[in-house]
């Protein structure tokens, strides 16, 4: 019997169809691997596997019948940010405690629509605040890929997955999941790919609504896609997108069907390399894998051309005034009255104080404050709406890049998955890390991460492509391109599904114990 | 830009959050490092330039004002801390 966890979202999708398994067994394999995986990874904070187990039986029926929607039976993780109705949604912070929506999220909505399975809910950094997942309250998330020393053992130093969709990119290499939900508001969707060997797909701004979706910075986050493969985030894509009438900002612009568009291939495809994101403190193996890119978009038909986009090494202090004000005003609402944790004090303001200071985590508070701070009295000209400004001519870049090149090709991250706790001590270094993909929240654009390459270390580097507003589908063919070029990076072995109590104990951090019976981890 | 510990008070007090004094020691320096950080901005000539208020040009959709939602007090106060007969309880806010 195949390995049913090991097959691409496409895969699975033909399997079901040609009754090669059932929905009911492939459901039943990934709660299996959940089981035996979730306690080194830390992947998933909540699993769902009576309801899983439902709508698997329900698919089963559709598929049957001949009534299968696109994604009929599919398994797959939701980040917890993404409110589900009747299901436990925090944001991995104390402050929502055991909130329950009463209400779905459009994005998740789309997909149960379209058939899919939820598995359960994915950590992440905590409201989505970081680069790494080491700021969730229910402990961080490790990554399965480790690195390979020179005498070709493997290091079992715990690595990040990446943020703040560590939980996603964790489950969807790691195989505990088909494909996943996940957020982008600086990077959070395309970096967490990057180090994982995955492909993560933020799409334009207002093509995904962000109703129901915890808010972080109203301005920048986009829901999209993790998954194994290209053709897999096509499919994903294309159930998730939607014109939503309850988010102001959704567009209203057909939804193509993306998978179809692989096909297209990149013949005549005009590619763009901006010198600007050659940046101090890259990796040479970084540099080495965007030449290769170059070279195999070349091979496939396309043409390069170098480009300049001079604003941006601004993007990301500016990203920080622009983020962190939003945050202040979106997480404002987290006062203990209405839903979540409530920490009773000597009046109203004693409440809020108390209630705020014990539900938010470290860089949640730190980057609230650094909001309120740009958006005071004082000092808002001189910050927020200067960075606003700054928004206006990164935007501006890229489209004059735009007359001249289709898609534009820069690595993902500067470096490869960093070891736990090696960037925690500096939060600036830890803003770095997103580097390029900031450039891409600030325009608005649509951005892809591709797996391209392995460092040194063996562990995976991405290559990013960055698209006009609402050619999802260009960016989804030249990503092709260099999936076919690249070929698939899948972490060896499977050191995490030994799932067993040495593999819990190494853990400085001891994942949260879980009580007989229960399947949701408690936050600390 | 220095952030001095009755800077960080206040905006602790703007925020609604309680910082203990040895937090606030700590966030004087992360925050002064950040706020230095990011006055490299200052570089850019924003002197005719319109900051980005909407990040897809477009006009905010307009809907007939009737009313299409409501009458759900018991889901909007289902996970309220403590509610009573769909109002939220607080505490007492007027002497």
């Amino acid at each position: 019997m195949t390995d049913l966890t090991s097959l691409t979202l496409a895969e699975a999708r033909d399997g079901l169809r040609a009754k090669a398994f059932s929905a009911t067994e492939l459901t039943e394999a990934h709660l299996a691997a959940i089981e035996a995986g979730n306690a080194a990874l830390n992947a998933y904070v909540l699993v769902t596997a009576d309801q899983a187990r439902a709508m698997a039986a329900e698919a089963d029926k559709r598929l049957a019948n001949g009534t299968a929607r696109d994604l009929e039976g599919l398994p797959i993780g939701h980040k917890d940010l993404f409110c589900t109705k009747g299901v436990r949604t925090t944001a991995c912070s104390k402050i929502l405690g055991d909130f329950t929506p009463t209400y779905e999220s459009t994005v998740g909505q789309n997909l149960w629509g379209a058939g899919a399975v939820m598995l359960g809910k994915l950590n992440n950094d905590e409201f989505a605040m970081g680069s790494s997942n080491e700021t969730s309250a229910f402990g961080p998330v490790v990554n399965p890929w480790r690195r390979t020393g020179k005498d070709g053992e493997q290091s079992a130093d715990k690595l990040v997955p990446g943020g703040s969709s560590g939980g996603s990119s964790a489950a969807v290499s790691g195989r505990l999941a088909l494909a996943a939900t996940a957020t982008d508001t600086g990077g959070s969707i395309r970096q967490p790919a990057a180090l994982t060997g995955t492909v993560g797909l933020k799409p334009t701004y207002g093509r995904c609504s962000r109703w129901g979706i915890v808010a972080f910075a109203s301005s920048l986050d986009q829901a999209g896609p993790i998954a194994k493969t290209v053709r897999d985030t096509a499919m994903m894509m294309k159930a998730m997108a939607s014109y939503d009438p309850k988010d102001s900002t959704s567009v209203d612009i057909p939804v193509p069907d993306y998978e179809a568009a692989l096909a297209g291939g990149v013949k005549g495809l005009k590619v763009g390399v901006p010198k600007e994101y050659r940046v101090e403190g890259m990796s040479a193996e970084a540099e080495a894998l965007w030449q290769q890119g170059i070279a195999w978009l070349k091979a496939a038909g396309a043409t390069i051309h170098d480009i300049s986009l001079p604003h941006t090494k601004y993007a990301l202090p500016a990203y920080y005034i622009v983020a962190p004000a939003e945050a202040s005003s979106n997480l404002a609402r987290y006062d203990g009255i209405r839903y979540g944790l409530r920490v009773p004090g000597k009046d109203l303001v004693d409440t809020y104080e108390s209630t705020r200071a014990a539900g938010f985590g470290k860089e949640v508070r730190r980057r609230i404050l650094i909001g309120t701070y740009v958006l005071s009295a004082g000092y808002y000209d001189a910050y927020y709406l200067k960075a606003q400004k700054v928004r206006t001519l990164i935007k501006r870049d890229f489209d004059v890049a735009f007359e001249t090149v289709d898609v534009v090709l820069t690595p993902t991250t500067p470096n490869p998955a960093f070891a736990q706790g090696e960037k925690t001590a500096d939060p600036l270094s830890m803003y770095l890390e997103d580097i390029f993909t900031v450039t891409v929240n600030m325009a608005g654009l649509p951005g892809i991460s591709v797996p391209a390459g392995l460092s040194k270390q063996g562990t995976p580097l991405g290559l990013q492509l960055i698209g006009r507003p609402f050619d999802e589908a260009t960016l989804l063919r030249a990503g092709q391109a260099i999936e076919d070029a690249a070929g698939r990076f899948t972490a060896s072995g499977d050191w995490w599904l030994g799932g067993d109590a040495a593999a819990a104990a190494e853990a400085t951090i001891k994942p949260a114990k879980k009580a007989a019976g229960a399947k949701a981890p408690k936050k600390r | 830009m220095q952030v001095d510990a009755a800077t960080v008070r206040r905006i602790a007090r703007l925020a609604r959050i309680k910082v203990s004094a040895e937090e606030a020691k700590g966030l004087e320096g992360e925050l002064s490092g950040l706020l230095d950080w990011v006055r490299q901005l200052d570089e850019v000539d924003t002197k005719n330039v319109e900051p980005m208020t909407r990040v897809v040009a477009r006009d905010i959709p307009m809907r007939r004002d009737v009313v299409t939602d409501g009458g759900i007090a018991d889901q909007v106060t289902a996970n309220a801390p403590q509610a009573d007969d769909s109002f939220f309880v607080v505490p007492k806010v007027v002497e």
